[in-house]
């Protein structure tokens, strides 16, 4: 080790002594990213105990649309649920609210807020993220669009309606749904805070793992969480921006007049100024950013995983280089695929044959990932903690979701299933539940380093199989009422005899819903009561390789006392030949002779 | 009382669920202090055998579902030309998908049994195989690219209709407002007159161009008529948001957009009444009707009136989010054999739109002559959809 890293080591450490934090310093305006990254989790838990709410509400509706429900009254008023009916607007607003909940603050700024904040400066060797100040403003951007967006829920005219897709001219035309007066405007404002927060977020990132690695750590001796979220900060930063284009030309054709998607609309009795724009175009600028969206918020649930399943199985990760080759191909494809939500938008079918090629293509890194995990619990040694349960969960989702996008990918199939309720299943078992098990899975894997104390495993395990069994139950038979045709977002389906062989499904689709829901409870009880009750863990309690665990228990402004540990291996030896445990970390050196897999 | 029921489950669930805990407190007993919260063997061989459970459970909602639902398509088959290859497509995809899925979830949950961990088991180090790599990557790609090939060949076939190939294909303009569809047909000329939303008029609800020649002729329906055994063309267009016009029984779909025309067209292939007589049809409706008996039963004990029991129709419905009643936006689809339909056009094509418009301006000339209590009629058409929803609804 060179002297002049340890000058720098020393003086950094000294800088710290000087240091005093109060209470505003150390726990709301920190810039400390193990604590930003519990802020991130917080708050997303937060928004994450509304979203699934909101999906409680709205399912009862579905399973019971002529029923009236006291607690409809009680949460949703006197206006949009009088005598405890649901009305047809406040519907639409839950569903959509629901989306945009789940998919931008839980699945995308929660899981990679907290994760990425806590685990590339730890994993990598870092003293901390590359810029505290641009690490804690992102956190206050994505704060304050949490607050904005749930202070839409109390205007007048309702929250947001149409769909968390926000397509123009529904969005756009207070005419045409109550939603699209105050509460899109707040929706779009909130939405816009989100992407600055989300790039500033972001770029930190992708410059901490790019200078800020300690001494030892190639690229490709990185876990594959950081490669995942490394990855992942490069998509949203190519396709973030896209999104608030999209978002500022909204907002100009609502209030200032401009064409850029509306044209030839006659609503309300008048016809409207509006002439030569297209939705169409918006529904372009939208996926782009949309169909990123989706890896953005799978990529580090699956690099999650990855570290998780190979720690569990005292086995290394099998295939590491053929991993990060397919994240970076995903990544990639993910970028050119978005036309295949557009199918039946009206755009040339000529797209539809190309976008059907390249949505097809990304099935198979997706399939190397899904029998490289297989392949890694093979001959294991399988520690089945909670955590490892989850990532198990998100293979066994993330196969069972995957497979129905080749029938989704493709445009002739897609005519008739678009839009149905076999898209909902489809997209809630490979993006939402499988990476809300990788959410999962990161928590109970990395609690103890977030607060020094284990999570209860026994409620963990009861946690992981009631979601599994209600995740399965819900999201299975929705794929048949979809293939039966039953539109999604439709308030009742009453109207249509035809389906009224599909309601009992919905009712058992909602009663594995509820109970699904409740036992999230289980999981809340565990999580605040483990921060102060739950059993002090030790320094490395799964045994793991990665530098986080070379960190003292306590949390330290530089992470670690004295100098950072220098990395001598890649992070997957796991019961390698010739050691006397099954574990050999980062930062032990290589033995004489020792055989290198990696470089 | 299906409430009551579920609430039962659920309770019975939960207090099944505490138990559990209780058991996995037990495996506890004499852990040392700061391990507690790391799985030891017991827990590795609980969690173990739970997984098998699961991959049971797995399938058993699979067998349960497919035999819950039978018969695919599940729609029912398909009355388009094209449908029958979107059908096969869809069968040899499902077949391959269930193929994949039933191996790979066993393998997984299988080996999270078998390999659960124990006290002194050494995992085996084996980190890298580009044998292995290489098939996994090379078979799903062959699949698929089979996959792709016919997707594609199935599509171009559906999607790239040449409107001049086909000199008997009739041109239908299927026009969709908040929350209810139009279909206007081009009459005796067999072209659409122009129209935009700026032509917008009392009765004029379509937006026609009045002065357009081809449009003197033009007649609209609130129910779609088609004839069997001849190419239907349809130039979808909106008025006001995004609407999805979709047609799931014809294994057809397409958006009707602001400010373009859109197009989607399809071969009819079985009436209404001889979807009707399909035996899988029969048995669907018998199906639904039973349960609507039991429901009408339920409503009549409370002094409501009973629901009218079920007969087939095809169904074109809104699949596009467009508003606080896009659940009830739908249109009755007829499809007639050749001879009724042409009785059907004789009946309708007189009362064209030009007609309509003069009548109506005839109208309220004579109801404005006697100058007290106005009543202007024309105004109430097109605007108020809520009650035109509510209306249809009855």
């Amino acid at each position: 080790m060179s002297a002049e890293a340890h000058d720098h080591d020393h003086g950094h450490d000294e800088h710290e002594h000087h240091h005093k934090d109060t209470f505003i310093t150390k726990y709301i305006f920190s810039i400390d990213h193990k604590m930003i990254a519990k802020q991130y989790l917080i708050t997303g838990i937060v928004m994450g105990i509304i979203g699934v709410g909101m999906s409680m509400l709205f399912r009862m509706q579905i399973a019971w649309p002529e029923e009236s429900f006291k607690i409809f009254n009680f949460l949703l008023g006197d206006k949009f649920a009088p005598n405890g009916v649901m009305s047809n607007d406040v519907y639409l607003s839950l569903v959509t609210i629901h989306g945009t909940i789940m998919v931008f603050f839980v699945l995308t700024a929660a899981l990679s807020g907290t994760f990425s904040n806590l685990l590339i400066p730890l994993q990598i060797g870092a003293r901390d993220m590359a810029s505290g100040i641009l690490n804690m403003i992102s956190y206050w951007l994505f704060f304050l669009s949490s607050v904005v967006m749930i202070c839409s829920l109390f205007v007048e005219s309702g929250p947001a309606s149409a769909g968390w897709t926000i397509y123009p001219p529904l969005s756009a035309l207070p005419q045409a749904i109550p939603g699209s007066g105050t509460g899109m405007t707040l929706w779009l404002v909130s939405m816009a805070i989100f992407i600055a927060a989300s790039l500033l977020g972001s770029l930190n990132y992708i410059v901490t793992v790019i200078n800020l690695r300690t001494k030892g750590m190639s690229m490709t001796r990185l876990p594959l969480t950081v490669w995942a979220f490394f990855i992942t900060a490069i998509i949203g930063v190519i396709s973030f921006p896209v999104l608030l284009s999209a978002a500022l030309m909204l907002i100009m054709d609502r209030s200032f007049g401009t064409s850029f998607f509306l044209s030839d609309i006659y609503i309300a009795g008048e016809v409207l100024h509006y002439q030569g724009g297209s939705p169409v175009l918006f529904e372009h600028l939208f996926w782009f950013l949309g169909h990123p969206e989706v890896y953005i918020v799978l990529l580090p649930a699956l690099g999650i995983t990855s570290e998780v399943i190979a720690t569990h199985s005292r086995k290394p990760i099998f295939g590491y280089r053929a991993m990060i080759m397919s994240i970076i191909a995903i990544a990639f494809l993910s970028t050119i695929v978005w036309g295949h939500h557009m199918f039946i938008s009206g755009m040339n079918p000529f797209l539809g044959s190309v976008f059907t090629f390249t949505t097809l293509l990304i099935a198979i890194p997706s399939a190397v990932k899904a029998f490289n995990y297989i392949t890694t619990l093979w001959k294991g040694n399988l520690q089945l903690n909670p955590a490892m349960l989850f990532s198990i969960g998100l293979v066994s989702t993330f196969i069972t979701g995957g497979l129905t996008g080749i029938i989704l990918g493709d445009s002739t199939l897609d005519i008739n299933v678009h839009d149905t309720y076999f898209v909902v299943a489809h997209f809630h078992l490979v993006m939402g539940i499988s990476a809300l098990y990788g959410m999962f899975a990161g928590i109970y894997h990395w609690f103890p380093k977030m607060f020094g104390r284990m999570l209860n495993k026994n409620l963990g395990y009861v946690h992981f199989w009631v979601t599994a069994t209600c995740a399965y139950g819900v999201f299975f038979p929705m794929h048949f009422i979809g293939m039966a045709g039953l539109p999604r977002r439709y308030y009742t389906n009453t109207n249509f005899p035809l389906f009224d062989d599909l309601q009992n499904v919905n009712v058992i689709i909602t009663t594995f819903a509820l109970v699904g829901g409740a036992f999230q409870l289980v999981f809340l009880y565990n999580f605040f009561s483990s921060i102060f009750y739950g059993k002090k863990t030790v320094q490395n309690p799964w045994k793991s390789n990665t530098l986080e665990w070379t960190a003292p228990i306590k949390h330290i402004h530089g992470n670690w006392e004295g100098e950072i540990p220098h990395v001598h291996r890649w992070p997957y030896d796991y019961s390698k030949p010739g050691h006397d445990d099954d574990f050999v970390p980062q930062h032990i050196p290589m033995k004489p002779g020792e055989e290198q897999l990696h470089h | 009382m299906t409430t009551l029921l579920v609430l039962i489950v659920v309770v019975l669930l939960a207090v099944a669920l505490w138990q559990l805990t209780k058991i996995f407190d037990l495996t506890q007993v004499g852990a040392s202090v700061n391990d507690t919260q790391v799985a030891n063997d017991n827990d590795n061989k609980v969690n173990g055998y739970l997984m098998f459970g699961f991959l049971v459970f797995i399938y058993l909602t699979t067998i349960w579902c497919l035999v819950y639902y039978g018969k695919f398509p599940l729609i029912g088959d398909s009355a388009s030309a094209h449908g029958p290859e979107i059908d096969n497509l869809m069968v040899i995809t499902m077949v391959l998908i269930f193929i994949v899925q039933t191996i790979t979830q066993a393998l997984l949950h299988y080996f999270a049994f078998k390999y659960r961990g124990r006290q002194g088991q050494q995992a085996l180090y084996f980190a890298d195989s580009n044998k292995l790599e290489f098939i996994w990557s090379i078979i799903p790609a062959i699949v698929l690219a089979v996959l792709i090939l016919y997707g594609l060949y199935a599509w171009t076939n559906i999607m790239f209709v040449d409107e001049k190939d086909d000199k008997d294909a009739i041109v239908i303009e299927l026009y969709a407002q908040q929350f209810k569809w139009e279909a206007r047909y081009s009459g005796a000329d067999d072209v659409l007159g122009k129209a935009n939303v700026r032509y917008i008029e009392g009765v004029n609800n379509l937006g026609v161009d009045l002065s357009d020649p081809n449009a003197q002729d033009d007649f609209t329906s609130t129910e779609l008529h088609i004839p069997k055994g001849t190419r239907v063309i349809f130039k979808l267009r909106s008025q006001d948001v995004l609407h999805s016009a979709y047609m799931p029984h014809f294994r057809a779909q397409m958006n009707c957009v602001p400010g373009m025309v859109t197009n989607f067209s399809f071969i009819p292939t079985l009436t209404t009444a001889e979807m009707r007589e399909n035996p899988d049809m029969i048995e669907k409706v018998a199906n639904i009707n039973s349960i609507r008996a039991k429901k009408s039963a339920d409503l009549v004990a409370k002094g409501e009136p009973a629901l009218d029991p079920y007969t087939f129709d095809y169904l074109l419905l809104c699949n596009k989010i467009c508003g606080a009643s896009h659940y009830n936006m739908q249109m009755k689809i007829v499809v007639d054999t050749p001879e009724e339909y042409k009785a059907w056009l004789k009946e309708n094509s007189p009362k064209t739109i030009v007609l309509a418009v003069k009548t109506a301006a005839a109208e309220a000339k004579a109801a404005a002559a006697p100058a007290s209590e106005t009543k202007d009629t024309t105004t109430v058409t097109s605007n108020d959809t809520t009650v035109v929803a509510n209306a249809e609804t009855k």
